[in-house]
């Protein structure tokens, strides 16, 4: 490959923190794979989007990787079963949202193997159209952690035209190691995803970032991408959080910024995460639908800090049993990293595509915060990767001005948490942006149905 | 000296004069007739802006009054002594408004459905709870009990009792929706007084599922289905549903068999009222069966 501007360079973006990692906890440990246990709870909505329509009744038998709830539209995926077993119930299930929401459960058959009645999809005789389709048909979504389906993103309208496919390798949240793991495990299956996705949308240039934190994943792809047929390019970044979000990435590599309101997709490029890509190659290569995913389960509390390859549905109770438990002072659940994740009020809620680690806090790290007034320091305004004013935003969300939050932005923040890790004051910043959020969104849909009728 | 003074005092009280003329003018020219009835009858309402009447604020409501014959008695906050003055002055003849009043479809305080964890958030306000996994509580459709209902209330009609959930004072409450809006679990729904039949739980959850995560949680058992006059309670989703359509048909003996107490015949006027003494179910007791077992 050519030399290029970005050899042994190491790019990052503006602002930002620098939360502890924890990595060393989990990063060392294989991917080891999870055995069946009794039962497993689907929730139909595991992804961004309308809930799947479900294809199977109670009673009936189904096999690993059967197809059981079909796409409900198009931002919407397909679900398929992780065992061989029996549908013992289709009700209201926990997920990790805390509400209950309407799931599959299968009891597992005794003897179900980890064989699959799969055929690779013939890659040859599929047009764009037909691609995006099977995409969407092997339920795979965005891995990172939002669960967008991948098929809506890789559906590249005709008046837009992807230069670059965008790897994204940072997992910027402490604690978490199970993309970097997929990274020195399956290689070759990131790179051959990069070249299936390439087929369809003909990008110019791969880039993979990742974080210079993983200096052997980074050399693992690096030594492929040298004899790839494609060009691809490893990326080093900065550690700093919140590098992975897609919009910090594009500023990092391209030294663009999205536009307020755009998508990358406007300036040329697609981004995925690099488990995503894997599972899309496992789809093509081995005929495997999205029916497991790599968690890692770490934490101060946890006794066996693990990366685990865990069949969906999964209850959290039994991955976590199965890595060998907690120590006496866990104090805090949570699904994803600690700055994003998902804290959880019970270990009954199963594992979904969404999850890419089990988060338990011990004592030492779970403080009670107590609030002081703002003393405009500034620290947030300098964390915020957006360049918003957190400070000011925060003032507001306390006097309920929700409204004129939108004057400073707040439906852009992607709530990293950077504002509330940095305030000296313990003011519950991003908590805030959630909550006006939440209130805004509700507003504009009710004015919209108000405005229709 | 003096006409250095005289002069500016000259010129300001010319142009004085000059912009009075055109401003009197103007007043003639552009003048817009304003039922004067309006200030009166904004006058005699309570000036508490709440919205509850449908119009935003009270003056839009005087001039619907004036101008639109609206009933002033959609003015839920007034007395009835006040709505009578405005009809009087108005010489038209006020119907009564049925009064309603906003009422919790939750009984689960903390004493009936438990925490799973404790919310520390930062943010002391239902809202706040209801964003991290949905709030602590086990039951997810349940009340989180921190109040946002009764800060929000302009007519201090909300107070939090001993099981940490809202209590609506029906005598102050004046339905003006800012606790239907503001509570993150939609749990408040404004119904006029007469209906006095309610279920007070909104779990979607089977039988002893629901149980198990509140004491008072509707099982859809069907029992007040059976027990009421045919179509008034229907079970739709593991819970009861009142049709109140049929309000007139609704007794009290529809709740007696009701397992948890998820479904409430209101005594008073307020929820959350200390039961009264209700009498024996009415219908026929199977004499073979001891201990007095009532069948309809």
């Amino acid at each position: 490959m050519a030399t290029s501007t970005y050899n042994g360079k190491t790019f990052t973006f503006k602002h930002g923190v620098h939360p502890e990692e924890f990595k060393d906890l989990s990063s060392h440990c294989a991917i080891q794979r999870m055995p069946f246990v009794e039962e497993y709870i689907l929730p139909l909505g595991q992804h961004i989007g309308a809930p799947s329509t479900p294809l199977v009744t109670k009673g009936q038998k189904v096999a690993r990787g059967q197809k059981i709830a079909s796409p409900a539209g198009f931002v919407s995926v397909a679900l398929h079963a992780p065992v061989d077993g029996e549908v013992s119930g289709i009700g209201l299930f926990a997920n990790p949202s805390g509400q209950m929401v309407p799931g599959i459960k299968i009891r597992t058959d005794p003897y179900s193997t980890q064989k699959m009645a799969a055929v690779p999809v013939d890659l040859e005789s599929l047009d764009n159209k037909g691609f995006i389709n099977a995409v969407q048909e092997a339920g795979i979504v965005g891995l990172g952690g939002a669960a967008f389906p991948s098929h809506v993103k890789l559906a590249i309208p005709e008046d837009k035209k992807c230069d670059y496919i965008m790897l994204n390798g940072c997992e910027c949240e402490p604690f978490l190691t199970a993309d970097h793991r997929v990274m020195v495990e399956h290689p070759e299956e990131i790179i051959d995803g990069i070249l299936i996705l390439n087929k369809f949308i003909k990008a110019r240039k791969a880039f993979i970032g990742i974080e210079v934190n993983k200096p052997d994943a980074i050399a693992a792809l690096q030594k492929l991408a040298a004899t790839s047929r494609f060009p691809v390019e490893v990326i080093q970044l900065a550690v700093k959080y919140p590098q992975g979000a897609e919009k910090m990435m594009i500023t990092a590599i391209l030294g663009k910024e999205v536009p307020h309101g755009k998508l990358p997709l406007d300036l040329g490029v697609l981004v995925a995460n690099v488990g995503t890509v894997k599972a899309i190659a496992d789809y093509f290569r081995l005929g495997q639908p999205l029916i497991e995913r790599i968690v890692t389960v770490t934490g101060t509390a946890v006794k066996n800090p693990a990366n685990i390859l865990v069949p969906l549905g999964t209850p959290m109770k039994d991955v976590i049993a199965w890595s060998g438990g907690v120590t006496g002072d866990a104090a805090r659940i949570l699904l994803g990293g600690p700055m994003m994740g998902a804290v959880q009020k019970t270990l009954d809620t199963p594992v979904v595509k969404g999850t890419s680690g089990i988060l338990i806090l011990g004592n030492d790290l779970v403080k009670d915060i107590t609030e002081y007034n703002c003393i405009r320091c500034g620290r947030c305004v300098e964390a915020c990767p957006l360049y918003l004013n957190p400070s000011m935003m925060g003032l507001l969300a306390k006097k309920g001005r929700w409204e004129e939050m939108l004057d400073y932005h707040v439906l852009d923040c992607f709530e990293c948490a950077s504002c509330s890790y940095v305030c000296p004051s313990g003011i519950p910043l991003v908590q805030s942006f959630r909550v006006a959020k939440g209130i805004l969104r509700e507003k504009a849909a009710k004015e919209k149905t108000a405005g229709q009728s | 000296m003096e006409g250095e003074l005289l002069i500016p005092l000259a010129i300001l009280a010319g142009l004085g004069l000059l912009f009075g003329i055109i401003l009197s003018l103007a007043y003639k020219q552009f003048k817009v007739y304003e039922d004067p009835r309006i200030n009166v009858v904004e006058e005699l309402l309570p000036s508490a802006n709440c919205g509850a009447c449908g119009v935003p604020g009270c003056r839009a409501f005087a001039e619907k009054v004036v101008i639109e014959n609206m009933n002033p008695a959609k003015c839920t906050v007034s007395s009835e002594e006040g709505i009578d003055k405005i009809a009087a002055y108005l010489g038209i003849e006020a119907s009564r408004e049925e009064k309603v009043v906003a009422r919790l479809l939750c009984a689960g305080g903390i004493n009936e459905a438990h925490n799973l964890a404790s919310y520390k958030g930062g943010m002391s306000t239902c809202r706040g709870e209801a964003v991290v996994v949905g709030g602590s509580k086990d039951c997810s459709w349940g009340c989180l009990g921190l109040g946002d209902c009764a800060q929000a209330c302009t007519f201090e009609a909300i107070h939090m009792n001993n099981d940490a959930l809202p209590v609506v004072d029906a005598a102050k409450c004046t339905a003006c929706n800012d606790c239907v809006e503001v509570c993150p679990k939609d749990l408040f729904v404004l119904m006029p007084v007469s209906r006095k039949l309610l279920v007070q739980c909104r779990s979607l959850l089977e039988g002893d599922l629901a149980e198990a995560k509140c004491s008072v949680a509707c099982t859809g058992c069907s029992r007040c289905v059976a027990d009421a006059a045919p179509g008034v309670i229907g079970i739709v989703d593991n819970l009861a549903v009142i049709n109140y359509e049929l309000n007139d048909l609704a007794n009290p003996y529809a709740i007696k068999r009701c397992p948890t107490g998820a479904i409430v015949w209101l005594a008073g006027d307020n929820q959350f009222a200390p039961a009264e003494k209700t009498p024996l179910p009415l219908g026929r007791v199977e004499e073979s069966l001891d201990k007095g077992v009532y069948y309809q």
